[in-house]
């Protein structure tokens, strides 16, 4: 097998594109799921009461917004070592996913803080690194769009979400390491404190934001494609409505 | 099922209010995003399409 075969933006044009649907159709499938367990299986919480069904979007929200900056950052990497094309354009289509999921996550961290913190918003160790985490996808995002051309941008951008990349484990142990009005982990790797309904509820709908996530980078990928390629050979024999 | 009623449901227990804005906040950024993807597909599709016909009227 040639692992660089789908290395090239016109061979993986066609594969995204038959790739994303499913990815789309599975997101929709495991959200129904998931939020049939955790709106209407799921018992309540018995610290914070209704509110904290919050959590099975919450949650997966956050983990993904790390998550694809991680998987970004791997693109940057590529980009960067190997010169590839299609590496920077993958970490281009990931970015705003990842942006709207780490203003998600913010946005319903607030309105779950507000009645059980009393407050909105508060300069704490875990929310502000998620802050700066939102700051890092606009700055890749202004950066990689900031030069004439493309591939100074891709560079650049790249360089920049690389050192970000620090901001992760700051984001995961800012509630072990400073003493934090956030809740520490439900879920670790040693195990969990959760009721199963509540945990399953938040593993599928973590599943869903990933086919999500994966569908709209492979979607907008191939607008990224068309994009840059605009003037090869094989855009121009392109038959698409 | 958890719930009693459709009314208990939406009530959230008093919360409804920070519930369904976070959930609302969601679907709506998820629809935002899925409109803005096809919209750039509809103007890539186009340019490629104009700089077909500049390149026959040459």
């Amino acid at each position: 097998m040639n692992w660089f075969y789908f290395s090239s933006p016109s061979t993986f044009y066609g594969l995204a594109g038959r790739l994303a649907p499913w990815f789309f159709a599975l997101a929709a499938v495991t959200a129904v799921w998931g939020l049939y367990l955790g709106l209407l299986v799921a018992p309540t919480d018995a610290q914070q009461g209704e509110v904290y069904r919050v959590i099975f979007i919450h949650v997966p929200t956050a983990w993904m917004s790390m998550f694809l900056y991680f998987v970004m950052a791997c693109y940057c990497g590529l980009t960067l070592v190997f010169n590839t094309r299609l590496s920077a354009m993958m970490a281009r289509a990931i970015a705003p996913t990842g942006a709207l999921f780490t203003a998600v996550a913010l946005w319903t961290g607030s309105f779950w803080g507000k009645p059980t913190w009393g407050t909105y918003w508060v300069w704490d160790a875990r929310l502000t690194s998620e802050l700066v985490l939102l700051f890092l996808y606009f700055g890749f995002i202004a950066l990689s769009n900031a030069f004439e051309d493309p591939r100074r941008g891709d560079r650049a951008a790249a360089l920049l979400a690389i050192i970000g990349v620090v901001n992760l484990p700051i984001i995961y142990f800012s509630v072990q390491w400073w003493n934090t009005l956030h809740q520490g982990s439900s879920v670790s790797f040693k195990g969990t404190s959760m009721h199963v309904t509540m945990l399953t509820g938040m593993l599928v709908m973590s599943f869903s934001a990933w086919f999500y996530a994966a569908g709209a980078a492979l979607v907008r990928v191939r607008s990224i494609i068309l994009e840059r390629e605009r003037r090869a050979q094989w855009v121009r024999e392109l038959k698409e409505g | 099922m958890y719930w009693s009623s459709w009314d208990a449901f939406w009530a959230m227990g008093g919360h409804a209010f920070f519930v369904w804005m976070s959930f609302g906040a969601l679907f709506l950024a998820l629809a935002v995003e899925l409109v803005l993807l096809r919209v750039r597909r509809i103007r890539a599709l186009g340019d490629i399409e104009e700089e077909r016909e500049l390149e026959a009227e040459n």
